[in-house]
């Protein structure tokens, strides 16, 4: 007996330095590629850019919290860019027609809820392929974003709608604090709620999900609605930052954000996802950027080289899997 | 041991010398050696896990072994490609058949090397060349025709006739009769018995001691992943003989049945019709009954589960547990009501493959045992998981190891712990022990018992005769999506279930129905 438990804990000890990779790697890289930006390239630690970066990543690291949902339950979003869009232009627009910040954040908030329940409803229920429904959510929003912002920019003139962009608590900006509270609060729902293991379950293996008894389309579309919001949020910071609704912004910006969780370590078939993935993702794309922005490399070349990182990070995957 | 009496040289004989393949942390086989003689149909037998598919998977070229080396005839052999086996005059007829459903059958034949001039498929050659080799085989079938229009014997066939026209010496078939009609069955004897007299080598795996009996020449038995011995005359050899040899010990006393005290009527089915179902359905189970449902593949026993479960939509007739109306809209109101479905599938249906053991023991009874619903509490997550991992027996390193590097017998226990966490009142067992090794059949057998005897009512389909009849209390037998019978343990055999599962007045076909083990 005791032979065979010592053969036992031998065994073990290579999968739990394996899992332990599994898990920590990605993170560990977007940290080893931070002390080499800060050693190679001047400025990258001054206030200044510590402050841009932690906006650059701000955005793209609130909306991909909810598409970790999305991925993890074997789906995901493509509608996530014209709702940011399109909630900004809202935001903007009751804004500057009831003069009022609460009604305005509330009606993009509530744009983005009901885009979200749309796309949960027709893909759950209706069961519609995620990539068709939100390939198609996302042209109608568009549209819509420009429609309500009659095709240009949409000022706005409430300094207290500032506050979400350019504010600051103890020296912090407001997105970047959003952000911070966003990975801790997903990050506890994925591990600590039924949701959450719902999330997964399903992402799993769906048939099984549905036989042990998970209620399968509800748990779909509240992943759903719940990134349309939290989307909606994102385009509310970005409005704020830029002081106005821009109904052309945020083009690619749903497949920045399957990027950074997929290069994380979020698998794009479902049932495999960390919020440590999605801010080592996250991470790792914003300081590569960042860096090449200080480098003054041509935007033609920076294209280059973020896919090639995601090409790379993907094969390294299916290489470790082998 | 005994395959080496024959040493002499045939040419065209099929050898394994010294086969091994290692999987990290598995010996999944050990030095296997035995020969196949041309004109012969040689049987591979062994339970689940014995080696067969993995030895199948070297001879067709899809694992490379890891030590040891086949030879045909003077020639030693040694795939790294199934390109190369096929090259080298090997075919392997798996379960699963590796056809383009959307594709015509003229077209699966040729794929790879459709006759063709400057890119363009030549379709009258390719007509003509297809209708020749399915002569003989299956006269009845259009090379036009879509491979996705025909039934599975029929794509079998064409999967032979592949087989065929790439010059194979050597056939092996997997499993091939599990999931054909009688008829089909007997026009694929016709073809083997054809193959074996135009000297090829063909190998034969099933599970179906009545085929074996039937159609094979010699027999060589595996277990745990080691040759244990060759017959080289088949009609020397008796049933009984082959089955200890492959199972070791006694068969009987794996069921360790006992007879329990039982209730009053659990479920009650009456007149239920559904998909798959031709007539209307209606029985009774009682507390602390285990009742089996027997049938061929096609009768309708998996419907009828799922009918149970609540995963499919009753057309008529009601359902009422202890005396209740039972409304089943999804599989949701079935648990709630603790009747509770533990699939036949258990890869495709059962696990989160890539969640640990514990994620799938408490994802059923995580939602009643967490605070307001949603928020898990850590201290059941982790002493239910505890609790059903040890009462189990379940072998796993830890409870956080993922559930997919689990052996099937220990996937299955995880998940009848998941449902060990709820309230159970009826519990629907689908092929239970399926591709699960003898070890742990006994003691999911084990497990059965103790929860009728806690007052359980449970259900077990099962294609297994020998299975059926070692652990029911009572066996309804279904045909064709319809109850034909239903026999108290006492008078079920294996002549009077099977007469009952049979179709019609036909004949009784060898082989059609009966696994053993």
């Amino acid at each position: 007996m005791s032979t065979q438990n010592t053969t036992l804990s031998a065994l073990r000890k290579a999968p739990d330095l394996r899992r332990f990779l599994d898990d920590w790697v990605m993170l560990l890289a977007a940290v080893a590629i931070f002390a080499l930006c800060t050693v190679l390239i001047d400025n990258f630690l001054s206030p200044l850019n510590m402050r841009g970066l932690g906006l650059a990543i701000s955005t793209t690291g609130i909306a991909a919290c909810t598409m970790l949902y999305c991925l993890a339950s074997g789906h995901f979003d493509l509608s996530v860019g014209s709702v940011i869009a399109c909630a900004g232009v809202v935001a903007a627009v009751v804004m500057r027609s009831t003069n009022s910040v609460f009604l305005g954040v509330s009606a993009a908030l509530l744009m983005g809820l009901v885009v979200g329940l749309i796309n949960g409803i027709v893909i759950a229920k209706l069961r519609v392929n995620a990539l068709i429904t939100t390939l198609a959510t996302m042209q109608i929003v568009r549209g819509l974003a420009y429609i309500f912002a009659d095709g240009k920019a949409v000022g706005v003139s409430q300094e207290s709608f500032f506050v979400f962009g350019n504010g600051q608590l103890f020296g912090v900006p407001v997105p970047i604090l959003i952000t911070l509270v966003c990975f801790l609060f997903f990050g506890w729902l994925l591990n600590y709620t039924t949701y959450g293991r719902n999330t997964m379950a399903i992402g799993g293996n769906q048939e099984a999900a549905l036989l042990a008894g998970v209620n399968v389309d509800r748990t779909k579309i509240i992943i759903f609605a719940v990134h349309g919001l939290i989307g909606a949020l994102a385009g509310v910071i970005l409005a704020s930052r830029m002081t106005s609704g821009q109904p052309m912004i945020g083009q690619g910006f749903e497949l920045t954000v399957i990027s950074a969780c997929v290069l994380g370590g979020v698998s794009l078939s479902g049932g495999i996802g960390m919020i440590r993935h999605v801010i080592a993702g996250v991470l790792i794309l914003a300081i590569i950027e960042n860096a090449m922005n200080l480098k003054n490399i041509d935007t033609f070349y920076q294209y280059v080289i973020r896919g090639s990182i995601l090409l790379l990070a993907v094969v390294i995957d299916r290489l470790k899997q082998r | 041991m005994q395959a080496q009496t024959t040493t002499a040289a045939v040419t065209g004989s099929l050898r394994f010398n010294g086969i091994g393949k290692r999987f990290p942390g598995v010996q999944a086989l050990a030095d296997i050696s035995f020969v196949a003689h041309p004109g012969t149909v040689h049987a591979l037998m062994g339970e689940n896990g014995a080696g067969k598919s993995t030895l199948l998977k070297i001879l067709g070229g899809a694992y490379a072994p890891s030590s040891g080396h086949l030879q045909i005839g003077e020639q030693a052999l040694s795939f790294k490609s199934t390109a190369q086996s096929i090259a080298s005059g090997v075919a392997v007829i798996h379960q699963e058949l590796h056809l383009v459903p959307e594709m015509t059958v003229a077209e699966n034949l040729f794929l790879g090397h459709l006759p063709s001039r400057f890119g363009l498929v030549k379709g009258a050659e390719l007509r003509r060349k297809a209708l020749a080799l399915l002569k003989g085989l299956a006269d009845e079938i259009d090379p036009q025709d879509k491979v996705g229009r025909l039934s599975l014997g029929q794509r079998q066939l064409v999967e032979i006739a592949k087989a065929l026209s790439r010059g194979a010496h050597v056939i092996a078939f997997d499993e091939p009769t599990s999931s054909l009609s009688s008829r089909e069955i007997e026009r694929l004897m016709t073809i083997i018995a054809r193959l074996r007299d135009e000297g090829k080598v063909v190998l034969y795996v099933s599970h179906r001691m009545e085929e074996i009996f039937h159609i094979c020449n010699a027999v060589t038995v595996f277990k745990d992943g080691r040759y244990v011995r060759t017959f080289e005359h088949m009609s020397e050899l008796s049933h009984d003989q082959l089955v200890t040899c492959m199972v070791g010990r006694d068969i009987q006393d794996i069921y360790d049945y006992r007879p329990r005290e039982q209730g009053p009527v659990a479920l009650k089915v009456d007149g239920l019709l559904g998909p798959g179902l031709r007539e209307p359905v209606s029985f009774e189970v009682r507390e602390g009954e285990i009742l089996g449902l027997f049938g061929l593949v096609g009768a309708g026993r998996t419907e009828l589960l799922r009918l149970l479960s609540g995963l499919a939509r009753t057309r008529a007739g009601s359902l009422e547990l202890a005396g209740r109306p039972l409304p089943l809209r999804s599989p949701r109101d079935a648990i709630a009501a603790g009747v509770l479905l533990c699939p036949e599938d258990r890869k495709k249906e059962g696990i989160l493959p890539l969640a640990s053991v514990a994620e799938n023991i408490n994802l059923s009874a995580r939602g009643a045992n967490s605070t307001l619903g949603c928020l898990l509490r850590g201290d059941w997550e982790r002493s239910n998981a505890d609790r059903q991992i040890k009462a189990l027996k379940v072998k796993t390193p830890s409870p956080g190891q993922k559930i997919m590097y689990l052996s099937g017998g220990n996937q299955q226990k995880a998940i009848l712990g998941r449902w060990l966490s709820m309230p159970m009142k009826v519990l629907l067992l689908d092929e239970p022990t399926r591709g699960i090794d003898i070890g742990a059949k006994a003691e999911i057998y084990q497990i059965i018992h103790n929860l009728a005897a806690s007052g359980i009512a449970v259900i077990v389909v099962s294609s297994d005769l020998m299975e059926v009849m070692g652990i029911s209390d009572r066996i309804l037998v279904l045909c064709e999506g319809a109850v034909r019978g239903e026999l108290p343990r006492a008078r079920a055999n294996e002549s009077n279930l099977l007469q009952l599962a049979l179709p019609g007045q036909r004949s009784q076909v060898p082989g059609l129905s009966e696994r053993s083990l």
